[in-house]
């Protein structure tokens, strides 16, 4: 057997091997690449960023952990950004097995915060400056039935205290009160926001979405549906060096460019193998 | 009558819904409101269905014997497991997802790992069927090859240290031919679904019923 003969028949468990080390071998070391970040990200960014102090930004958890490496670290940048500009945070989520992942984000951030904080005016309070309202099944009802009342659908947090007793919540009665959504989507419930919340009530959306899903936002976008995007793991890197947070988002952007560039040599040589196999059976 | 009622009860909803959408003024928006919040309590009811439909299917095979009943088995210890720690984090916290709470243990010790092995998996797949069967066979399959590799490193950062203009490009690929093959895409599902809750709304389609 030659050399082409061996390559079109490569043993599979070598393909794993080489993948799993592109992968293991940079977060081992550490190492970092710099990184670019791109106008849909910027623009998401500037939407939080230019809202003025105290703004209320709800956040939808729309993802589990099998989305969590792209969309978690998106999750802390937001978070990082809002509290540092004092917006009020109203969380909810349309997947009931990524909600715990919010309320570890927002404990995380809001102790990073508290731990720096010198009195209770400058720490970061549950019911003051963010509430997890926790998950509703039904979320096309939900996004449209917000736009008149949460308290149809929420009429307690997810530790079931009523609305009315959160200071923060006082206020919030439909889309009106809120300023921004930043919905975290890793399937449908991205376009169901900004069909139903964006298009119907005039809710400003920006969008923070896997890989994957977010191809299918760039046509909101460039229809200025959404006022920003953030896509893959990518996005979430650029969002942290736009914060000045790195975390694992930019962690991982070395470990995805070995794992994108061994991907790519493997398809290269596989097409070689091909050709040249192809070209000896021809007489 | 068997076909009538359920038929006139869609045609009837089917109206109101889409009214009450467009028209959300008095009375229709209230109205709305109430639909959206049945619709929403009804789900939740679907909810208990399905646990209900998992249970049977899986004690039933369990007790069978059935091939696979090991898989059953497992499920069913995870689901218990999940539901004690849920009730027990219920009582002592109020809330499943306190972070000192067993359910939260659950949560991030067992399920987190396992969603995000089987997810991780699909990496190593992809790269075998890449090497496999993504071939430069005809003039299609290598556009969409080309077009492949470029947002692939345009896409991460080693693409720009490669060449300063391959992420422009990737950006243009995204936002250009891209996007105008998903805008078609999209319009010609927008129009199947409307043509499609059109002939469910006026009783054209049945298959529902049967």
């Amino acid at each position: 057997m030659n050399f082409f003969e061996k390559l079109v028949s490569l043993d599979r468990r070598f393909i794993y091997l080489s993948l799993g080390l592109a992968v293991i071998i940079p977060i081992v070391f550490k190492l970092v690449l710099p990184v670019r970040v791109s106008e849909p990200v910027r623009a998401a960014y500037e939407s939080i960023e230019r809202l003025t102090e105290g703004s209320t930004i709800m956040v939808s958890i729309d993802y589990d952990a099998s989305s969590e490496p792209e969309l978690q670290p998106m999750l802390l940048s937001v978070l990082r950004q809002c509290f540092a500009k004092r917006h009020k945070v109203v969380l909810l989520g349309q997947w009931p097995l990524g909600l715990p992942f919010g309320e570890i984000g927002l404990n995380a951030v809001s102790g990073e915060f508290n731990a720096r904080a010198s009195s209770n005016a400058d720490s970061i309070v549950y019911g003051r400056d963010y509430v997890n309202l926790g998950y509703r099944p039904g979320y096309r009802a939900l996004m449209v039935g917000l736009g008149r009342e949460f308290r149809d659908f929420f009429a307690a947090d997810y530790r079931g205290t009523p609305l009315d007793n959160l200071p923060l919540m006082r206020g919030v009665h439909n889309y009106n009160n809120i300023d921004l959504l930043v919905g975290l989507e890793a399937g449908q419930a991205g376009d169901e926001w900004i069909q139903y919340a964006g298009a119907r009530y005039g809710l400003n959306i920006v969008i923070g979405s896997t890989g994957v899903v977010a191809p299918d936002m760039f046509h909101y976008l460039q229809a200025k549906q959404i006022k920003g995007l953030v896509g893959g793991l990518q996005g979430a890197a650029e969002y942290e060096t736009l914060v000045k947070h790195p975390g694992t988002g930019t962690a991982g952007m070395v470990a995805q460019s070995t794992a994108h560039v061994l991907l790519l040599v493997f398809i290269i040589l596989g097409n070689i193998a091909y050709f040249v196999m192809k070209g000896r059976k021809q007489p | 009558m068997k076909k009538e009622i359920p038929l006139l009860i869609t045609f009837l909803t089917g109206v109101i819904i889409v009214v009450t959408f467009f028209i959300p003024h008095q009375p229709f928006g209230g109205m709305q409101q109430r639909l959206l919040i049945w619709y929403s309590i009804v789900l939740g009811f679907t909810l208990l269905l399905g646990v209900d439909n998992l249970l049977r299917g899986n004690i039933r095979r369990m007790a069978r014997r059935q091939a696979g009943w090991g898989y059953a088995a497992v499920l069913m210890a995870g689901f218990v497991i999940c539901f004690v720690a849920g009730v027990v984090s219920l009582a002592r916290h109020n809330s499943l997802i306190a972070l000192n709470g067993p359910f939260m243990y659950v949560y991030t010790y067992m399920i987190v790992p396992l969603q995000a092995t089987m997810f991780a998996l699909l990496a190593f797949f992809i790269a075998s069927a890449a090497y496999r069967a993504f071939r430069a066979r005809t003039l299609e399959a290598t556009l969409l090859l080309i077009t492949a590799a470029i947002v692939m490193l345009g896409r991460v950062p080693v693409g720009a240290e490669l060449w300063d203009k391959l992420p422009q490009i990737q950006d243009w690929i995204m936002e250009v031919p891209q996007m105008a093959a998903k805008r078609g895409i999209f319009i010609g599902i927008a129009l199947g679904t409307i043509a499609m809750s059109l002939r469910v709304i006026l009783g054209l389609e049945r298959t529902y019923l049967s």
